[in-house]
C-alpha cells in the first residue's frame, strides 16, 4: 500500500526541500520505489536540490491542466533507477493547484510507487494545504529556534483538523514526526541551542531523526545530489537513520557528531 | 596528467559546480518565462502532424529535454503501430 508523507514546516529555510531529497533518496536506495514531489508552485527547487534541472520538460500544472501525462512529467533520478521526480512550475501561480487536481495526480502515482513524498512549501497557504491535504504521514522539520518551534506547532495544529484524514474522523488522523535539523551539539553544550528533550517536550511528537548542522549539505545542494548519496556525510548517516525509523526500524537515537573539518581533513580531501 | 586532475573536481570546488549549475539554469528560466505553453503546445502540434499520417496514442509519447550551456537537446519518441494498411491518411 503507497504512502504518501508530507514534508512541512510552517517557516522556512529550516531544510523541508533538503529532507525531503534526502528521504526519498534513502527510501529509493533501499529499493522502495519513491516519487518526490515540489508543492513549492512558483518557487521551483526540489528539481534543482535532486540535480535533474536540465532535464524537467512537464511539470505537476501541466499535468493537472491536462497538457501533459503524469508519465512524461516524472524525471527518472539517473542514480537509483527507483527514484523519481515531479517537478513543480517554475512559472504559473499557485492558483493552479487544485485539490481535485493534485488528489487525481497523487492516486495515479499510488499505483506506481511505494512512497510519495510531498515537498511542502513554508508558509501555511494553498500550496501547503494542498501538500499535506492527501498525507497519511508528516514530517515536520524543525530547528532548535523558537520561531521554527513556533510555527512546527501551528503547522501540528493544522495537520490535525485541516486534512482530509482529520476531516474524515474515521480512520487513523496523520502521523506526524518530528525531523530536527541544523542541530548544533557544541551550542547546546553552552546552553545556546534549545536540546533536543525541550523541542521534544513542547511539540510532544515522535522523534524521527536528528541531523547535524554540516558542511556536507552545502556541499550537497552545491552539485545537486541528496546529501545521503555521501557516504562520509554525517548529515547523511543521521538522514539514513530517520529513513530506517520511518520505515518502522528500530534504531537508537544518536547524535552524529558535527562536521567541522579540519586542515588535515580539508588537505587530503581535496586530494580525495 | 592534468587532465586526471580536471576530471576529479577537487571536493572544495562544490561552488564552482554550484555557480555553474545556475548559470545554465537561469539563463533558461528567463528567456523560458515568455514561452511558458512552449513544450506543451509544440508536443500538440506534432502530435497533430503525426496524427495526420498515422494512427497514433497520445501516451505512446515520450519527451526528452536536455539543457546544455551551449545547446540543449530535445528528443520526443513516438511509438508508432506496426504498419496497418489501410489506417493511414
Amino acid at each position: 500500500m503507497a504512502k504518501t508523507i508530507v514534508v512541512t514546516s510552517g517557516k522556512g529555510g529550516v531544510g523541508k526541500t533538503t529532507s525531503t531529497a534526502a528521504i526519498g533518496a534513502g527510501l529509493a536506495k533501499r529499493g522502495h520505489k519513491t516519487v518526490v514531489i515540489d508543492f513549492d508552485v512558483g518557487l521551483r527547487n526540489l528539481d534543482l536540490i535532486m540535480g535533474c534541472e536540465r532535464r524537467v520538460v512537464f511539470d505537476l500544472i501541466n499535468v493537472i491542466q491536462g497538457d501533459a501525462k503524469l508519465k512524461q512529467a516524472l524525471v527518472k533520478d539517473r542514480r537509483l533507477d527507483t527514484l523519481s521526480v515531479l517537478p513543480t512550475s517554475q512559472t504559473r501561480d499557485k492558483d493552479a493547484l487544485t485539490p481535485e487536481g493534485v488528489e487525481k495526480v497523487l492516486s495515479e502515482l499510488k499505483e506506481e510507487f511505494d512512497y510519495i513524498i510531498c515537498d511542502s512549501p513554508a508558509g501555511i497557504e494553498r500550496g501547503a494545504h494542498l501538500a499535506m491535504y492527501f498525507a497519511d504521514e508528516a514530517i515536520v522539520v524543525t530547528n532548535p529556534e523558537v520561531s521554527s518551534v513556533r510555527d512546527s506547532d501551528r503547522v501540528l495544529g493544522l495537520l490535525n483538523s485541516k486534512t482530509r484524514r482529520a476531516e474524515k474522523g474515521d480512520g487513523d488522523p496523520v502521523k506526524a514526526h518530528l525531523l530536527l535539523t541544523r542541530y548544533d551539539n557544541d551550542r547546546v553544550a553552552k546552553g545556546e541551542m534549545m536540546p533536543i528533550d525541550d523541542v521534544l517536550e513542547i511539540l510532544a511528537i515522535p522523534l524521527l531523526g536528528i541531523i547535524p548542522e554540516s558542511t556536507t549539505v552545502l556541499r550537497a545542494s552545491n552539485v545537486g545530489m541528496p546529501v545521503v548519496m555521501d557516504e562520509t556525510s554525517n548529515a547523511g548517516k543521521a538522514y539514513e537513520d530517520a529513513v530506517s525509523r520511518l520505515i518502522g526500524e528500530q534504531i537508537e537515537m544518536r547524535v552524529q557528531p558535527q562536521e567541522r573539518p579540519s586542515f588535515l581533513r580539508r588537505f587530503l580531501g581535496r586530494r580525495a | 596528467m592534468f587532465g586526471f586532475f580536471r576530471q576529479q573536481p577537487r571536493r572544495s570546488d562544490s561552488a564552482r559546480a554550484a555557480k555553474e549549475r545556475l548559470q545554465i539554469l537561469l539563463a533558461h528560466d528567463r528567456s523560458d518565462r515568455a514561452r511558458d505553453d512552449l513544450l506543451p503546445l509544440l508536443q500538440r502540434d506534432i502530435l497533430a502532424v503525426v496524427k495526420r499520417h498515422m494512427r497514433v496514442d497520445g501516451d505512446a509519447v515520450e519527451i526528452k529535454l536536455e539543457r546544455g550551456d551551449d545547446m540543449s537537446s530535445l528528443e520526443i519518441n513516438i511509438e508508432v503501430p506496426d504498419a496497418q494498411p489501410g489506417q493511414a491518411g
